[in-house]
């Protein structure tokens, strides 16, 4: 996030949600969210799904999926069109404003309307409340990131709140919420195969030679591989070992039946895990994990939020995650000390010039957001408040990119997935009191269909798409329109995963998990 | 900023104007007893238990909804306040159960301290008591609505934090209870099991299910910590006795979400004690795991790594890191990725 969460009930104006059924899926800033709404602040919701805020919204669009990008044109058509950008901020801190104004000259109101099934008039009308509200934040998360056009759809909402001037102040920002708990520590931290912490790149020589220096070693040049590459290379034999700490590929990654032929052919694959999960079931050596009660350590949240982990019993399996490593590295020839996670911290903090600043002592009582670069920064609540990190702004043209698999006769319904409320990831279903009340999936499917269908509330249905079949209870709901499935994938007995969609945004390999084509029938 | 001068216990303050009676006694030192007041939530001066003699005024004054004004002399603590909060607490006791000694709140009971207090021990009204059964349906929240005091707090808390209003009073005089929609279960009605409601109840009517019976509250060591779930970052107290995790409670102080939780963080800490859970490295022989020590997990990893290493270059290994880890553990992932095995191929599940 640009900026911060409690902004949205100190200072927003305007929140504008697109994709992110934030109740459900981060409670705590869909409560806050509701709080500001209730006390003046305008909602618009842009998402296919009645969820839970869009009842409380001034507008609520209901998007055709995958039409992310025509619809964020052309609100930019309306807003250059009637002159209601913000003209100083455009011209002072963005540059290439040429391109975006010519490509989104194309996407009339009217060709938007029949692209994502909005309303000409709620086109105008959020266009003009958006731009012309002075605190506006904007908010997204998987329904954004998670098509095969991820990378442009997140290019495109920030060419709407640049234009628009809505950056670098309380309450403006473009602001996904990030879905895991750490999710943006481990990024911070360079549990990604092209930087190092802090996002120092593996190619820069000077980087690296700090790297070689402070861990006495030589290290890599060439950048590693992202994970659906490691499944491909596991599957071709160029990968032959595996070590996975804490995640379970198989059940939330996309195309599950890749990865587990990938698993498989693996010569050595070591997990530590909480659970002997199904990504587990392949290893070769499985190592016990601690939970995050059982060692002291740091997480990142969404909004930067370097924030203390404390350990209140000691670990399950006799020792912490960190001392296994260790241990394992000592056995490989290369002994790491460390008494506690506060020196790894340390060791990481003096690597890492935007978390320098932050020491344990310093996160005591309400952590620090970083950027945070020496030890009298306060931390960083709201970023480009001065410039963006290129310098300008760089507004990009962006054409409608639709999704890899649309519906078509022989699969003519829309799978979208994604979190319910009561579950999160694959942890809560080792929670007793969660996993008694919600313990089987509940797919939606809207009432029209399931007369259709001859399916009741209740019903199991059969979901099949190109790569496979599941099986679920169906919910039957105008939460979703006609023509759409939604599916959660926090059940191993619905494993939603396994009938996905192949297509892969080409620049995060993140999987297109919105858009699916499948067959629906009675089970 | 316009300042206000008054007197409260014959000492004069200034604080600014639109200051409580209650907040600025507070600034002095003074202790005035409240039980529907919560500074997060609005006041209704519903309890009457923070009443407060004002010189001039007819009646007492409920110091959590009155301002400040000019020249106001306040007596917190004098005789004629000291009895009406006495009264007002011996009603509240009048129909209470008094079952102290097995409730789950005792040790941590605004209701059982004040009658400490101010030494209230038995109702000299002897009215009827309520015999509501006690609700147990949901795995989350135990309701014993005879134990409710009517504060509403849980009303405000649902409405004002959450902004799901599933519950508010119903009926009238002495059948006035807290319920969802026509007095039905929370199984029945749109509750999302925040708990919100449970972490601002001052009594025993509203208690987490999970902790019953594990331990008295004074026996509890609070851990302060961030949530393992999702990416907002809340902060909250893991409840530790004996060594044993066995519940999480709301940490005012906490920077994102003060005493806010959602189910996931509030009631979905049990994972840990799972029964399930791993406990000793295991080694896959002929298709089944077997268990075996920490050290020859070890060495069969250091020899299988070193060999392929050897075999096939560095970059035939990977690792996946995960975004449920501490920054620490991910740390070091990475450098033994890229230390040890060298080679870049890290990463953690997209799934964000
Ligand atoms: S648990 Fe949350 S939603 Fe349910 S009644 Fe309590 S405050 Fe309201
Ligand atoms: S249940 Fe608790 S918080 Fe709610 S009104 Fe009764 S005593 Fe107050
Ligand atoms: S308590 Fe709920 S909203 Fe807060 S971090 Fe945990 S899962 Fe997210």
């Amino acid at each position: 996030m640009t900026n911060s969460i409690n902004e949205i009930t100190t200072d927003a104006q305007l929140m504008m949600l697109i994709g992110t059924n934030t109740t459900e899926a981060h409670p705590i800033i869909g409560y806050k969210m509701r709080q500001a709404k209730r006390n003046g602040a305008k909602l618009i919701v842009v998402d296919p799904r009645r969820i839970d805020l869009a009842e409380e919204a001034d507008y609520w669009l209901r998007i055709n999926s995958g039409t992310d990008i025509p619809f964020l044109n052309g609100l930019m058509h309306i807003i250059i069109k009637e002159g209601l950008y913000d003209k100083n901020f455009v011209e002072t801190r963005c540059e290439n404003f040429e391109a975006l104004e010519s490509t989104v000259k194309n996407y009339t109101p009217d060709y938007v309307s029949k692209l994502t099934g909005i309303s000409e008039d709620d086109l105008y009308a959020v266009a003009r409340l958006y731009a012309t509200t002075d605190r506006a934040m904007l908010f997204y998360t998987l329904g954004i990131t998670e098509h095969i056009c991820g990378t442009q759809n997140v290019m495109s909402c920030a060419n709407l709140a640049m234009l628009t001037g809505h950056l670098g102040r309380p309450g403006t920002g473009v602001n996904p919420i990030r879905g895991q708990n750490n999710v943006q520590g481990a990024c911070d931290m360079g549990a990604l195969p092209n930087v190092y912490s802090g996002y120092q790149p593996v190619i820069n020589t000077d980087v690296r030679k700090k790297f070689e220096q402070a861990w006495g070693v030589s290290l890599p040049d060439k950048v590693g591989l992202m994970i659906p590459q490691m499944f491909d290379a596991a599957n071709n034999g160029q990968v032959k070992a595996m070590y996975i700490l804490g995640e379970n590929p198989v059940l939330t990654d996309p195309n599950s039946n890749h990865i587990r032929k990938g698993l498989d052919k693996l010569e050595f694959l070591v997990v530590q895990e909480l659970f002997l999960t199904e990504t587990a079931e392949y290893a070769d050596v499985i190592l016990p994990a601690a939970s995050f009660a059982e060692t002291n350590g740091t997480f990142t949240s969404t909004e930067r939020r370097v924030q203390r982990v404390r350990k209140a019993i000691e670990p399950v399996p006799g020792q912490g995650n960190w001392q296994t490593i260790m241990a394992m590295s000592a056995k490989m020839g290369y002994p790491m000390e460390y008494n506690d996670p506060e020196e790894i911290w340390d060791e990481m903090a003096s690597l890492s010039p935007s978390l320098t600043g932050i020491t344990y002592e310093r996160l005591e009582e309400k952590g620090i957001q970083w950027p945070c670069q020496s030890c009298d920064h306060p931390g960083t609540a709201c970023l480009h408040a001065a410039s963006f990190t290129r310098g300008k702004g760089l507004f990009q043209g962006i054409d409608h990119i639709p999704p890899q698999e649309v519906p078509d006769e022989e699969y003519p319904f829309l799978l979208n997935t994604g979190r319910i409320l009561q579950h999160y990831n694959v942890t809560t279903p080792y929670s007793k009191g969660i996993q008694s009340m919600w313990s089987e999936e509940h797919s939606e499917v809207n009432p029209d269909d399931a007369c259709k269908l001859g399916v009741e509330n209740g019903d199991m249905i059969k979901v099949t798409s190109r790569r496979g079949s599941i099986t679920a209870r169906a919910k039957v709901t105008d939460r979703v329109p006609p023509g759409m499935i939604w599916m959660s994938f926090h059940y191993a007995a619905s494993p939603t995963n396994a009938i996905t969609s192949e297509g892969l945004d080409p620049i995060t390999k993140t999987g297109e998990y919105k858009v699916a084509a499948v067959k629906v029938e009675k089970a | 900023m316009e300042m206000v001068k008054l007197t409260i216990n014959g000492i004069e303050i200034e604080v600014p104007a639109g200051t409580t009676i209650l907040k600025a006694a507070e600034q002095m030192g003074i202790k005035i007893p409240t039980l529907c007041f919560l500074e997060e939530l609005s006041s209704v001066g519903a309890c009457r238990m923070c009443v407060v003699e004002v010189k001039g005024a007819r009646a007492l004054v409920a110091s959590c909804a009155a301002a400040v004004a000019p020249g106001m002399d306040v007596q917190t603590h004098s005789p004629a306040v000291m009895e009406a909060r006495k009264m007002m607490l011996d009603l509240l006791v009048a129909n209470h159960p008094l079952d102290c000694m097995t409730c789950e709140k005792m040790g941590d009971c605004n209701l059982a301290e004040l009658c400490y207090e101010y030494g209230v021990k038995e109702s000299i009204f002897k009215g009827d008591k309520h015999h509501y059964p006690i609700e147990m349906s949901n795995p989350f929240i135990v309701r014993d609505m005879n134990k409710c005091i009517l504060c509403g707090r849980c009303v405000r808390a649902c409405a004002e934090i959450t902004g799901q209003d599933t519950i508010d009073f119903i009926y009238r005089g002495f059948n006035s209870k807290v319920a969802p929609f026509y007095d039905e279960e929370l199984v029945e009605s749109n509750c999302v099991y925040c708990g919100q409601c449970v972490s601002v109840c001052p009594t025993g009517a509203l208690t987490e299910r999970q902790m019953a019976g594990q331990g008295r509250r004074w026996e509890i060591t609070k851990v302060k910590t961030t949530c393992p779930f999702c990416g907002t970052g809340c902060n909250f107290d893991l409840n530790v006795k004996d060594g044993k995790l066995i519940g999480v409670t709301s940490n005012s102080s906490a920077p994102v979400n003060g005493r806010a939780l959602c189910i996931k963080g509030r009631f979905g800490w049990d994972f840990v004690n799972n029964e399930n859970r791993l406990t000793t490295p295991l080694i896959k022989k002929d298709g089944k795991f077997v268990e075996t020590s920490w050290e020859e997990a070890l060495d069969l990893i250091a020899k299988s790594l070193k060999e392929i290493k050897e075999k096939n270059g560095p970059d035939s290994f990977a690792a996946l890191s995960s975004a449920r880890c501490t920054n620490e553990e991910n740390y070091l992932v990475q450098k033994f990725t890229r230390a040890v095995m060298g080679t870049n191929n890290v990463d953690h599940c997209a799934r964000t």
